[in-house]
C-alpha cells in the first residue's frame, strides 16, 4: 500500500528561483497521477523530490505512511523512468534491467526469471543479449521502463518517458504504456509537458504552473471546468475560447454583452451583478449556423481549417476571435457572415483580474 | 559533418603538426635507433645492448624503476580517482579544490625533486618538525644510501605529489562527459557509493582511464629528476642510467640502447594497457 503524500514541499534554487512552491499533494494507493504544466514549471524538480534526488528547502514527503523526506533514494522503494532514460552503455539489456536486483543481492535464478518477465512485458525478449548502442530509441526506452518495473516498487516515477520518441511511436508507447501501468497496479507519477498524453494516461491530473498545484482532478473535470484561465488555455486542442464581456441587468435577468450582442446566463453569476467578466466556451461547444437564429450570435468566418474529422473555424464576435468546431458539411467561407449557439451549460465564466472561475451553478 | 567532403582541408591543418612532430621527435628517434645499433666503428651491431644488459647497475635500473611504476600507478590512481570524485560531486568548494589539487602541474619535475629534498634532508623540515614535537632527539637520515627502502619511498612521495594531478585532470574531464542522470539512475536503483564507482563510474570512465594509466606509466619509466634530486647515485633508474652512459662514459651508443629499451617498455605497457581494457564500441553510449 502506498499512498504518497506531499505536504508544503518547496525547492528553492539559487536563493531566489522558488522552483517549486508550498506543494500539498496526497496520491492515493494504486492511483496514476499525472504531473502536467508548461516546460520550467517544477515538474522535474517536484519528481526528483519524491524520488529523493532532490532535498526540499521545506516541507515532508511521505510514502506509504512512511516519512521519506529524509532518506536517500535507494531507501525509499521507488523506481524512475528517466527523460533520456539513463540506460547503462557499458551493459547489456539483461544486465541493464537486472542492475537494480543485484543491488539489492536477490538470488540468480529469480533476477533471470524476473528480467525475462519484465523484458516479456515490454517486448524486449529478443534484445536481451544487446547493448543499448545497437537498440533504437523506443527500444532503449522499453529498456528503462523494464529496468523499472522489474524492482516492483511501490512507486513508479516516470518523466516525460516519451518526450524523445517520434509521433507515431509516442501514440502507439502511450497506449501501450496504459496497459502496463494498468496491469500492475503501481502507484505512479508521471510527467509530462503534453495535455493529451496528460488526459488520455491519468487517473488524475496536477495542472502545475511557476512552481504551485494550479488545480487537481480527473482529466474530464480539468478538461470540463477549468479552475482558472490558465488551465483553460493550457489543457485541450484548440485551448478554451475567452471572451470578455460586461454584466448587465434588463429587466429583473443578468445578461452579459459581448459587443452589442446579448448572452443569457445563468440565473447568478457568484452574486456579481455588474462589471466585467470573462466567458470561457470551448470550440466544440459551439453550434455553428449558416442562417441568423434565435438567440444566436452573430459573428464572421476568418479562417477555415478543414482536419478532416471536423473543420477548424476561427471566427470574430465584434473585434474578439474565438474557436469553433464544425460538421465537414458546414459551407464555412472566409469573410462569410456566420451564427453561433454555445451551450448554454457549457459556458464558463472568470474573473477578469485574478482569472479565477466563478462558479456560476 | 558525415557525409559532408572537406577536401584537403584537414590535411593542411595536420600539416603544421605533423611537420613538428616529424621534426623534433621522429627524426631523434630514429637518430638514437641508430645509434643504438650501431658500435663506435659506425657499423652495424648489437655491442651496445650486450653491454647494456652485462652492466651491474642494469638489473638494479630495471627493478627500481619497475617497483616505482608498481607503487605510483595504484597509489595515484586511487588517489586521482578520490580526488576527481570530490571534484565532480560539486559540493561547495568544489572549484577551489581543483585549483589546490593542480599545483604541482605548475612545478617543473626538478624543482618538485627539490622541493622533497628540503623537506628530508638532515636539516629539513621533516625533521625539525619531528624533533619540534620531540619525537626526535636527534636529525634521522632519511635519504641514507644505506637504506633503499626510505629513498624508494620519498621518490613514490614526490613523484605522487607531482604527478597525480595529471590523472586527475584526466578522470574529471571523463567523469564531467558523462550525464549526470546515469549517476542518479544509479542511485535511484539502490547503488550505494562504492557500488557506483565499480559499477557505473569505473566502467562508463574506461576510455579515460585507459588513457590516463598509458600516459602516467610512460611518464613513470621516464622518471628522472626527481630521483635525481633525492636520491643522487644512491638510487638508480633506467633513465639515469641513460643519463650516466651518455655524460660519465661519454658512450652515446649504449646510453641510446637504454633509451630504445625505455621505449620498448612503454610500448608493451600500452599495448598491455589496450588490451585490459578494450574500449568496445558498442559499450560507448
Ligand atoms: N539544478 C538547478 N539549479 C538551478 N535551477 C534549477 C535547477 N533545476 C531546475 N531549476 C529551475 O527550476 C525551475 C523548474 O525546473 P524543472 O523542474 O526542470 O521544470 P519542468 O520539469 O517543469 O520543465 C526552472 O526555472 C529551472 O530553471
Ligand atoms: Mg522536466
Amino acid at each position: 500500500m502506498a499512498e504518497i503524500r506531499l505536504q508544503g514541499i518547496t525547492k528553492i534554487f539559487d536563493k531566489k528561483v522558488r522552483a517549486v512552491d508550498e506543494v500539498d499533494l496526497t496520491i492515493a494507493d494504486r492511483e496514476f497521477m499525472v504531473l502536467l504544466g508548461p516546460s520550467g514549471c517544477g515538474k522535474t524538480t517536484l519528481m526528483r523530490m519524491i524520488a529523493g534526488l532532490e532535498y526540499p528547502e521545506h516541507g515532508r514527503v511521505s510514502i506509504g505512511n512512511r516519512d521519506v523526506t529524509d532518506l536517500p533514494p535507494r531507501r525509499r522503494d521507488i523506481s524512475m523512468v528517466f527523460q533520456s532514460y539513463a540506460v547503462f552503455p557499458h551493459l547489456t539489456v539483461f544486465d541493464n534491467v537486472a542492475f537494480g536486483l543485484r543491488m539489492k543481492n536477490i538470488a540468480k535464478a529469480e533476477i533471470k526469471r524476473r528480467v525475462e518477465g519484465a523484458a516479456e512485458l515490454v517486448q524486449l525478449g529478443p534484445y536481451l543479449e544487446r547493448y543499448p548502442a545497437q537498440l533504437s530509441g523506443g527500444q532503449r526506452q522499453r529498456v528503462a521502463v523494464a529496468r523499472a518495473i522489474v524492482m516492483e516498487p511501490a512507486v513508479l516515477l516516470m518523466d516525460e518517458p516519451l518526450s524523445n520518441l517520434d509521433a507515431l511511436l509516442r501514440l502507439n508507447f502511450r497506449a501501450e504504456l496504459k496497459r502496463l501501468v494498468g496491469e500492475l497496479k503501481t502507484t505512479t507519477i508521471y510527467v509530462t509537458h503534453d495535455q493529451v498524453e496528460a488526459m488520455s494516461l491519468g487517473d488524475r491530473i496536477a495542472v502545475m504552473r511557476e512552481g504551485r498545484i494550479v488545480q487537481c482532478g480527473t482529466p474530464m473535470e480539468i478538461y470540463d471546468r477549468p479552475a482558472n484561465r490558465f488551465v483553460g488555455g493550457f489543457i485541450g486542442s484548440p485551448p478554451m475560447n475567452f471572451l470578455s464581456g460586461r454584466i448587465e441587468r434588463s429587466n429583473g435577468h443578468l445578461q452579459v454583452g459581448l459587443g452589442d450582442q446579448m448572452l443569457t446566463v445563468p440565473a447568478t453569476l457568484g452574486g456579481r451583478t455588474a462589471g466585467e467578466v470573462l466567458v470561457g466556451i470551448r470550440a466544440e461547444n459551439i453550434e455553428a449556423e449558416a442562417a441568423p437564429a434565435e438567440g444566436a450570435i452573430a459573428a464572421r468566418t476568418e479562417v477555415v481549417e478543414p482536419l478532416g474529422s471536423h473543420l477548424l473555424v476561427t471566427a470574430a464576435v465584434g473585434d474578439q476571435k474565438l474557436k469553433i468546431q464544425a460538421r465537414t458539411d458546414f459551407p464555412a467561407r472566409p469573410d462569410a457572415p456566420l451564427w453561433l449557439r454555445p451551450e448554454p451549460d457549457k459556458l464558463r465564466w472568470f474573473d477578469p483580474e485574478s482569472g479565477q472561475e466563478i462558479d456560476a451553478r | 559533418m558525415k557525409g559532408q567532403r572537406l577536401g584537403w582541408a584537414p590535411y593542411a591543418l595536420l600539416l603544421p603538426s605533423l611537420v613538428f612532430l616529424a621534426v623534433f621527435f621522429a627524426a631523434p628517434m630514429v637518430q638514437a635507433f641508430g645509434l643504438a645499433f650501431q658500435n663506435d666503428a659506425g657499423n652495424w651491431s648489437l655491442e651496445s645492448w650486450r653491454t647494456m644488459f652485462a652492466d651491474a647497475q642494469f638489473r638494479e635500473a630495471l627493478v627500481t624503476t619497475l617497483i616505482l611504476i608498481v607503487i605510483l600507478i595504484p597509489v595515484q590512481f586511487v588517489l586521482a580517482m578520490a580526488m576527481a570524485l570530490v571534484i565532480n560531486a560539486r559540493l561547495k568548494w568544489s572549484g577551489l579544490w581543483l585549483y589546490i589539487y593542480a599545483i604541482p602541474l605548475g612545478i617543473s619535475e626538478l624543482a618538485a625533486g627539490i622541493i622533497w629534498f628540503a623537506i628530508f634532508t638532515q636539516q629539513g623540515w621533516l625533521n625539525s618538525i619531528l624533533e619540534g614535537l620531540g619525537i626526535l632527539d636527534r636529525p634521522y637520515i632519511f635519504l641514507n644510501y644505506q637504506n633503499p627502502a626510505w629513498l624508494i619511498s620519498a621518490v613514490v612521495l614526490a613523484e605522487a605529489w607531482r604527478a597525480t594531478s595529471i590523472i586527475m585532470i584526466i578522470l574529471v574531464a571523463g567523469l564531467q562527459g558523462i550525464p549526470r542522470d546515469f549517476f542518479e539512475a544509479a542511485d535511484v536503483f539502490g547503488a550505494t557509493s562504492w557500488q557506483k564507482v565499480r559499477r557505473v563510474i569505473l566502467p562508463m570512465l574506461r576510455p579515460s582511464v585507459q588513457v590516463a594509466l598509458i600516459l602516467r606509466t610512460i611518464l613513470a619509466f621516464q622518471a628522472f629528476a626527481v630521483v635525481i634530486a633525492l636520491a643522487g647515485g644512491g638510487l638508480t633508474v633506467l633513465s639515469s642510467e641513460a643519463y650516466r652512459w651518455y655524460s660519465d662514459y661519454r658512450d652515446s651508443h649504449v646510453a641510446a640502447a637504454y633509451a630504445g629499451f625505455i621505449l620498448m617498455l612503454s610500448v608493451v605497457s600500452t599495448i598491455l594497457f589496450l588490451w585490459l581494457l578494450p574500449v568496445r564500441e558498442e559499450q560507448q553510449g
